[in-house]
């Protein structure tokens, strides 16, 4: 066993494009139920429109990339627009079934054998990533296909490309995100999360707000989706399964909800911790003489044992750190009273 | 204002104690309202008007429709018929948000304070015509930072005089149960309204806070604003109200000024049953027991 080899691995995940994902995600997840109260559990949903968007709009009708990624950051839009209209002015709970029915709706039809023609079925679409491809700086740069070795980190050169797209966009994301929560228009939201009549009888527009919140959250999903499309060149349906939503939830609590950089530390440390995980199960059951005897774990179980692990520090973080890792201990201590 | 307000008062002097009485001037007129729920009918307005400029209280017993009736002028609920408007202008099917713009905002049974935002981010929230609040303008601070600070000194001047100004940086979640009414009032002034509906203001909150609030009331009068509020606190409406609506089981029953209110028969009816005051020892067993047979009789009769 390798405890660098470890760590380093993990790390390389953690600040990696995979991570990129989730905290595109989870900084949807934190304006929709962070600030704002919405309980979106259909993230994948929006995440799956945008990269269908992207795909389709080069692959199947043969248009530029670029309309394409228009395409991408207006299917979200839709979507909210669509799923809002007839939720946004019931309860809470409304939008929360409506949204995970919807996203698992749209992963069926996506990869449906019916809608292969557009769709492409269950393998999804590829060959559209080239134009993103060839704006790699790195390779303009002279920088070889094995890329980076930093001995902490280690990237691949088309990696490096991605994960400075992706900080870049997360960092920019965030920018704008301080920039609305700090103004009038953010004490709006987290007002309505609070009690949307005391804000209604100050005579503002909730439908309104909620509105503008599930589609700005929407738009960073469809971000997400984006990002993972081109990041792995091909869109598959059993990529935006509800498991992506969730796992943006855990990134988001993790973190802590309703802080800026809540999102983006709790993906990296959610992903670190899974990667490592797996990394160190996987290192302690393999080979001829395991460390771990196969009577006790084989291969097979190390690879789920880290769900189990990493399940079990989030309810040890939520018994005694239930603000998240940013949150403020006094806002929980309210909800006690 | 108070040549203005003794005018009002005096205006009410020459209106009839019948419910639904017409007033001088009134700001809130309605008709024909009703809302059902299930066989329930819990409010069943014939007519009311409220009368500008003076503090008119909704009392009642439990269940009378208080509550639904204030929750039906502002919006809260839609009512199954009737139409009522404010300064003239219908309000059926109109926003309760829109409602508050228009002037008129209420307060809350249960007290409804942002519970994690600060007790200065509860009162610029009401300030009204706030530019921030544009989704595009938001993250440009220069765009509305001044309009920001004029709203967090007039915030300052209210929580001042209602004596908030120590809590400025707690969270309201953090306030005591009067604290929280004290704050929602402040609130809503915020929005500058023109009638002020408070729901039950002294519900919850000790005897000492009482005669503060008590003040607090008399003084949105006496700054011109027209008050409406319900409550249970006799002292209380006799104490500061100028005219008083009774209700029970969904109607008005009575209206008149505290006196003459506090001595309507309907009212004690209403409130403790028409037989309150009968010695049940005393009644003649006979009469009363033919009174009842009479009573089966014509039921038999009734039904087929």
């Amino acid at each position: 066993m390798d405890l660098l080899d470890i760590l380093r691995t993990a790390l390389t995940q953690a600040l990696g494009p995979s991570a990129i994902v989730y905290a595109l995600a989870a900084i949807g997840l934190n304006i929709h139920f962070g600030y704002t109260g919405l309980l979106n559990f259909g993230q994948a949903g929006f995440m799956a429109v945008s990269a269908y968007a992207l795909a389709v709009t080069v692959v199947q009708a043969d248009l530029p990339f670029w309309l394409g990624v228009v395409l991408a950051l207006v299917a979200p839009v839709v979507l909210a627009l669509l799923l809002g209209v007839p939720t946004l002015r019931l309860r809470a709970d409304y939008l929360a079934i409506v949204t995970i029915a919807a996203a698992e709706i749209l992963r069926l039809v996506f990869g449906a054998v019916e809608t292969k023609d557009v769709f492409g079925g269950s393998n999804g679409l590829n060959g559209y990533s080239e134009t993103y491809k060839g704006l790699n700086v790195y390779t303009k740069l002279g920088v070889g296909r094995d890329g980076l070795d930093l001995g902490v980190v280690q990237y691949s050169r088309d990696d490096l490309w991605n994960i400075t797209v992706g900080w870049t966009l997360v960092a920019l994301g965030c920018l704008f995100v301080w920039l609305l929560m700090r103004s009038p228009w953010g004490r709006v939201l987290r007002s309505i999360r609070e009690d949307e009549d005391a804000v209604r009888s100050l005579g503002k527009n909730v439908f309104a707000y909620k509105m503008q919140a599930l589609i700005l959250g929407g738009v960073f999903g469809g971000l997400a989706g984006l990002f993972l499309a081109l990041k792995q060149s091909s869109v598959v349906p059993s990529d935006y399964s509800s498991n992506i939503t969730f796992y943006a939830y855990t990134a988001l609590l993790l973190g802590g909800a309703a802080r800026v950089l809540g999102p983006v530390v709790g993906a990296i440390i959610f992903w670190f911790l899974l990667t490592g995980l797996g990394e160190l199960f996987s290192q302690l059951t393999s080979g001829t003489d395991p460390i771990l005897p196969a009577s006790i774990m084989d291969g097979t179980q190390a690879s789920l044992v880290r769900f189990i692990v990493t399940g079990l520090a989030l309810m040890l973080l939520m018994i005694f750190r239930p603000q998240g890792i940013f949150g403020d201990r006094r806002e929980i201590a309210i909800d006690a009273r | 204002m108070p040549a203005d307000l003794s005018a009002a008062r005096a205006a009410l002097a020459t209106v009839a104690t019948d419910p639904g009485a017409r007033k001088p001037d009134p700001i809130i007129v309605g008709s024909g309202i009703t809302r059902q729920f299930g066989g329930l009918k819990a409010v069943d307005v014939e007519h009311i008007e409220i009368q500008r400029g003076v503090i008119t209280a909704l009392i009642g017993p439990n269940g009378a429709g208080k509550t639904t009736l204030f929750n039906l002028l502002t919006g809260f609920d839609a009512p199954d018929t009737g139409d009522w408007s404010f300064n003239g202008r219908s309000l059926a099917k109109v926003s309760a948000y829109k409602v508050a713009r228009l002037g008129m905002v209420r307060t809350f049974q249960l007290t409804k304070v942002l519970s994690k935002l600060t007790v200065i981010e509860n009162m610029r929230l009401g300030a009204t015509g706030q530019r921030g609040e544009r989704f595009w303008s938001a993250p440009l601070r220069s765009l509305w930072s001044g309009q920001e600070s004029e709203i967090t000194a007039k915030a300052d001047e209210l929580l001042a005089r209602f004596k908030l100004d120590a809590k400025r940086e707690d969270f309201a979640g953090s306030l005591s149960g009067g604290q929280r009414k004290l704050l929602e009032m402040a609130r809503a002034l915020m929005v500058d309204p023109e009638l002020i509906m408070l729901d039950e203001p002294m519900a919850g909150v000790n005897p000492a806070l009482k005669q503060s609030l008590l003040g607090h009331v008399k003084s949105l009068r006496d700054e011109g604003r027209t008050v409406l509020f319900v409550e249970h606190d006799m002292d209380m409406v006799r104490d500061i109200s100028d005219w008083v609506i009774v209700m029970a089981q969904g109607q008005i029953v009575a209206e008149g000024t505290p006196e003459s209110v506090m001595a309507d028969q309907r009212v004690i009816d209403a409130y403790l049953g028409a037989h309150h005051d009968t010695d049940l020892s005393e009644l003649d067993e006979a009469a009363l027991e033919a009174e009842v047979e009479a009573e089966i009789q014509a039921e038999q009769e009734d039904t087929p």
